[in-house]
């Protein structure tokens, strides 16, 4: 193009100066992770408050409640990667095979649709269902059972956060492997058909090794989040009695650093938090673009 | 060949077929069911609802729960700060991101500084300060406890600009060309010609960005300290787990406070839930066409 690029320069200018101040700005704010940061002395305190090394970090690594956070984090994002793995690749695989359109836009509607409630609506709703007025005890005094409180109990909690999430994601995640089913050439079942491939054989020999680039891309990705276990969801959820299993890295940094006024340590967690989550994110990255010759832009 | 194929299609698939349906149906019903068991509690009368009794069907119907959240000037005050907060922070996004996507979709060859933006922007997702430096910068550069902090920070959104700048880089270039041969700038090539032509993505972004931005409760949590500059869902967040027969009580109106008799904390916490859901549900299926289009082609390397 013969255009000067002056004007494209500009049009970049308020992201630019917006992704600076917001993103750039707390980076280095990060240094406070190494000081004792002093409230009193606003944004200056990042380059003006006393330099206290690895005490922060000594801190954090001392804390009991920082190992066993860091351990439930991985334990409860493990299970939701694997279970999040598995179920949209089988329900789109099964959603393919409806051949009435209104019934497959319908259901497709349906199973979207909690993907765009909040975690704050769901907590609502989940509490509605599990909790000690909840219809599950409901129906346990129907039957002359005692009530159970389902999310003050270690295992049951545990259970209704990964229940809650396949629940809220499993449907909008079908969306990328119905877009590769689309994507696969019609011509590879008519030549399965004539070799005499039944549907099961169809799904198994044409379906799933169309779908696997984008299988593989989906898992490697997911690895990058591992250190992510679903704040919004445990923050409306957990409770004193199950932190023991609840609570993550991110609750911790919100409890003790935010509420606890404890900036230092809070951004000294964080800061290990976002060291470790960009290895992880940069190395998913890597084995994206090696196995499944996956570019982001 | 055909024939062949309608053969295959024996009556152990028409079972597996029948089955599929019933399940995939099933499946779907179990999406919207707590929705249904949500939407009967806060209709029905209090005693019922606190001793677990209701399902998918009112007992004893009646509205009194949700005059009682209706005649609660907090939840008003809260519901216009989350109109106002998508109308801002809906519009600075998509103007923002579309001023950025733009000159993001050049070719490297034509736009040699195109490649040091997109890693100045792309190093974000790597990266961030974390919860604590970001509160700080928020504070202190004046935005706290007002409605930017909300709309502001967020409103350059990395995977909105991938998303759309996909999607431009593969419009036909002859049109741009053709406008730049008429004289224009890349301005008005890219508000002529790019943006009536990519409603698509447009929509799937103004659709993610809505529900972002009325779904958000922690920014502000974080970010305001005054209740009358709460968000909905913040509002909402806040007192998910107190008695909210409280909030009867506390009105002025004598006629609101006779409701408790038909109301309980659960039947009026999940009024308050199901108005809170209730935008979204209703605009959502409209936008469905476009944002699965708008992902696909998004997705679609130029």
């Amino acid at each position: 193009m013969l255009l000067p690029t002056r004007g494209l320069h500009l049009m970049l200018i308020p992201a630019v100066v917006i992704v600076f101040i917001y993103h750039y700005l707390p980076m280095f704010g990060v240094v406070i992770a190494f000081e004792n940061y002093d409230w009193s002395k606003g944004l200056n305190g990042f380059w003006t408050s006393q330099f206290v090394g690895w005490a922060n970090f000594n801190r954090v690594f001392g804390d009991p409640e920082f190992s066993q956070a860091l351990l439930n984090t991985l334990r409860i994002s493990v299970l939701k990667i694997v279970t999040m793995f598995f179920v949209p690749i089988i329900v789109a695989i099964l959603l393919n095979e409806i051949r009435n359109m209104f019934a497959k836009r319908t259901i497709q509607t349906l199973i979207y649709l909690p993907h765009f409630l909040s975690w704050v609506v769901l907590a609502g709703i989940i509490t509605n269902l599990f909790g000690p007025d909840g219809v599950i005890n409901g129906f346990r005094s129907s039957l002359n059972l005692e009530p159970f409180n389902y999310l003050t109990d270690n295992g049951s909690f545990l259970a209704i956060l990964i229940g809650s999430n396949i629940w809220k994601e499993f449907g909008f995640s079908t969306i990328v492997y119905l877009a590769a089913i689309t994507g696969i050439d019609p011509g590879l079942y008519e030549a399965a058909m004539v070799d005499g491939a039944n549907r099961l054989q169809q799904t198994w020999h044409v379906t799933l090794p169309g779908m696997l680039p984008i299988i593989v891309l989906q898992g490697v990705l997911s690895l990058g989040g591992i250190l992510n276990a679903g704040f919004d969801q445990i923050y409306n959820l957990y409770s004193v009695p199950v932190y023991g299993v609840a609570d993550v890295i991110d609750t911790l940094v919100f409890r003790k650093g935010f509420q606890g006024g404890d900036y230092s340590l809070g951004a000294a967690m964080g800061l290990f938090n976002a060291v470790c989550g960009m290895a992880l994110i940069v190395t998913s990255y890597m084995l994206a673009k090696k196995v499944a010759h996956y570019e982001i832009f | 060949m055909r024939k062949h194929g309608n053969l295959n299609r024996s009556r152990g698939y028409d079972i597996f077929y029948g089955i599929n349906l019933i399940f995939l149906t099933l499946l779907a019903l179990l999406c919207v069911a707590p929705l249904l068991n949500l939407l009967s509690l806060s209709l029905s009368a209090g005693h019922y609802a606190a001793a677990g009794k209701v399902t998918f069907w009112p007992i004893e119907p009646t509205t009194a729960s949700y005059e009682i959240v209706f005649a609660n000037k907090v939840f008003w005050n809260s519901l216009g700060v989350s109109v106002e907060r998508v109308i801002l922070g809906t519009s600075l996004t998509l103007v923002v991101n579309i001023l950025t996507s733009y000159p993001l979709s050049m070719d490297s060859s034509y736009f040699h500084a195109r490649r040091y933006y997109l890693w100045y922007f792309f190093f974000t997702t790597l990266f961030s300060g974390g919860l604590i430096p970001t509160f700080l910068v928020v504070k202190f550069t004046g935005l706290y406890d007002t409605i930017w902090a909300l709309v502001l920070p967020g409103c350059a959104n990395v995977w909105n600009c991938i998303l759309m700048l996909n999607f431009f880089r593969q419009l036909p270039k002859e049109l741009s060309e053709a406008a730049v041969i008429d004289g224009a700038g890349h301005f008005s090539i890219l508000f002529r010609i790019i943006v009536p032509i990519s409603k698509p993505v447009l929509a799937t972004v103004t659709l993610f960005t809505m529900v972002g931005h009325w779904n958000d409760w922690f920014g502000g949590m974080v970010y305001m300290s005054t209740l009358s500059h709460y968000p909905l869902q913040t509002y909402l967040q806040s007192i998910l787990h107190i008695d909210l027969t409280q909030i009867a009580l506390s009105s002025v109106d004598f006629r609101i406070q006779e409701k408790i008799q038909l109301a309980s904390s659960t039947t009026i916490r999940s009024a308050m839930v199901f108005v809170t859901a209730l935008p979204i549900m209703m605009v959502y299926p409209f936008l469905q066409k476009y944002f699965t289009k708008g992902i696909v082609l998004g997705s679609v390397k130029g």
